[in-house]
């Protein structure tokens, strides 16, 4: 591995040098949020120690200073996902405040009753409940592509699916619960043939891809700050300029506004007329340092590292009796979902908890995906940048320790 | 012995793998459902009732070790005991668990189920091991006719 230092990459997480139950710490539960590099914590503390103010409205230095670092990030999501210009970056709470504000923005406007939404059954629960919400208040079919035993997207049924009904497909890039890359492309082009205009939740697709919006030709890409080293609380939307510009405003309030009086209210242009209120300013600052983090790295080494690590830690489970995989698909992001015989996920995320080892139990909020599998709950582990092979042992020595206890 | 050893003792790991009262009752008198949706255990538990007596009982579901053994030994328990006695036992079992108070009153009533204190040391495992007792309470209090599908949780 050429020009990926993970040994040096380690030291720019303080985290790790911190102790677990008294064992070093062995961070697997990276789909669900990374830790933070130096450079963002000590981004956030300048922030707040020496240039804090709000944005958008002071006439003084620190107020002006900080519209400018906030706008800063904005040019760097937009470089960062390949997006035409910084304009369609929306700053959001997450992902999930990603899709509902285009369920509720785009989806009320422009779906009514007889249309239909297209989703997969490996969504996360908020690539589910928002258009759920949405079909039910305007009488939409919400209608979902099944996947093989692998975990695959079955695009035969996504074919008979789509049809001039399709008002809007919904995808995850990449799949939390079981590591699934879905096949972007296609997805988007074909709903696209029939006029549909096509969500992609990117919450684990952002961290783990080397992402260009333009080349996908999706219309919306979401996802979260804290899932690629960045702080919580902040996340991005990206929407197609010309699809902004005609949805109605999400939140009604201060910063969305070009004028209000009490007839009538004109609304501030995109990015603007989606982030009433004071943004998320240091948290937004913050991701604009794990970007920057990030790119200095280069998301091609990242990536390619994470495979390693993928394929190294498969074929040490592959050699452990009783370990059954979930989610085996030949495209397939860094996460391990599995189960050891009947052992629960729980006592599983138990045991490697008092060996250092953070690792993930429960239906990952994914429970259609479980019902898919007929488990209740899978252990998962998922790798970033900063795990090692060493982790991958720590895993595999847990794991039998988990064996030798409940068998 | 490890905090992990005082946790999965024997006896837990053995009501877990071979379950007592792991069963559907045909025609139960009181009946509840309890769920704890963020980590997936999932129980019914049934009970017959007569005359202030718990005559039969049994559960069935999807859980974490905790959470079966659990249902498992307090099922062994509370057979042929009165209602009374056994929803003091559950005050006993729940605040062994969730309180800092001592209560040396009750370990003569709690008997082989002090064996979950081990899952103090381990607080969002409570959980767990207390949700059949709530659903055993919600059974009791709430659900003389089996009708309707309420759900209690300890989440």
């Amino acid at each position: 591995m050429t020009g990926f230092e993970v040994e040096a990459i380690r030291q720019d997480f303080p985290i790790f040098s911190e102790k677990m139950n008294n064992k070093p710490l062995v961070y697997l539960d990276n789909a669900a949020s990374t830790q933070k590099p130096r450079a963002v914590i000590d981004r956030v503390k300048q922030f707040y120690e020496s240039e804090y103010a709000t944005v958008n409205r002071g006439v003084y230095a620190l107020g002006g200073a900080a519209t400018e670092m906030v706008e800063t990030v904005r040019k760097q999501v937009q470089e960062f996902i390949g997006a035409r210009e910084s304009s369609e970056i929306i700053f959001t709470r997450g992902t999930t405040e990603s899709i509902n504000l285009v369920a509720h923005a785009y989806g009320r406007k422009f779906l009514g009753a007889g249309d239909e939404i297209i989703i997969s059954v490996i969504e996360h629960h908020s690539n589910i409940v928002p258009w759920q919400i949405l079909c039910e208040e305007k009488g939409i079919n919400l209608k979902v592509i099944p996947v093989n035993d692998k975990g695959e997207l079955l695009l035969d049924a996504y074919e008979e699916l789509i049809s001039k009904r399709t008002k809007l497909v919904s995808i995850g890039h990449i799949s939390n619960a079981l590591g699934t890359i879905n096949p972007l492309k296609v997805i988007i082009d074909r709903a696209h043939s029939v006029g549909a205009k096509v969500v992609v939740d990117g919450a684990q697709g952002a961290p783990h891809s080397n992402l260009n919006v333009m080349a996908l030709d999706c219309d919306f890409y979401g996802f979260s700050g804290h899932k690629l080293f960045g702080p919580t609380g902040v996340g991005v939307l990206y929407g197609k300029k010309e699809l902004l510009e005609k949805m109605d405003p999400f939140l009604g309030g201060g910063d969305m506004i070009k004028s209000v009086s009490m007839e009538k209210t004109e609304y501030a242009d995109p990015p603007q007329k989606f982030e009433a209120g004071t943004p998320p300013i240091a948290q937004i600052i913050g991701m604009g340092a794990a970007l920057k983090y990030i790119t200095q790295i280069g998301m091609d080494a990242i990536v390619s590292y994470e495979q390693m690590l993928l394929k190294v830690a498969l074929e040490a489970l592959d050699e452990i009796e009783d370990i059954n995989i979930i989610g085996t698909a030949e495209n397939k992001a860094s996460v391990i979902s599995f189960l050891i015989g009947d052992i629960h996920p729980h006592d599983i995320g138990t045991v490697m908890d008092q060996e250092g080892i953070a690792i993930r139990a429960g239906h990952h909020c994914a429970q259609p995906t479980m019902r898919r599998f007929k488990v209740p709950a899978t252990a998962r582990a998922s790798f970033s940048l900063y795990n090692t092979v060493e982790d991958i042992h720590a895993l595999v020595r847990g794991i039998h320790k988990v064996k030798e206890i409940f068998q | 012995m490890t905090a992990l050893d005082r946790l999965y003792q024997e006896m837990i790991l053995e009501h877990n793998r071979k379950p007592r009262n792991f069963k559907v009752l045909e025609k139960p008198t009181h009946i509840s459902h309890g769920v704890n949706p963020l980590c997936g255990d999932d129980y019914y538990i049934f009970l017959t009732v007569e005359d202030g007596i718990i005559k039969d009982v049994g559960f069935k579901g999807v859980g974490c070790a905790i959470s079966k053994s659990s249902a498992s030994m307090m099922s062994t328990m509370i057979k042929n005991k009165p209602v009374k006695d056994v929803m003091e036992m559950k005050e006993c079992f729940i605040s062994r668990l969730t309180r800092e108070t001592e209560t040396p009153e009750c370990d003569t009533i709690l008997g082989n189920l002090t064996i979950f204190e081990g899952v103090k040391a381990f607080p969002v495992r409570v959980k767990c091991a207390t949700l059949i007792w709530r659903a055993l309470e919600d059974a009791i209090l709430h659900q003389k006719k089996p009708k309707e599908d309420r759900v209690v949780t300890t989440e």
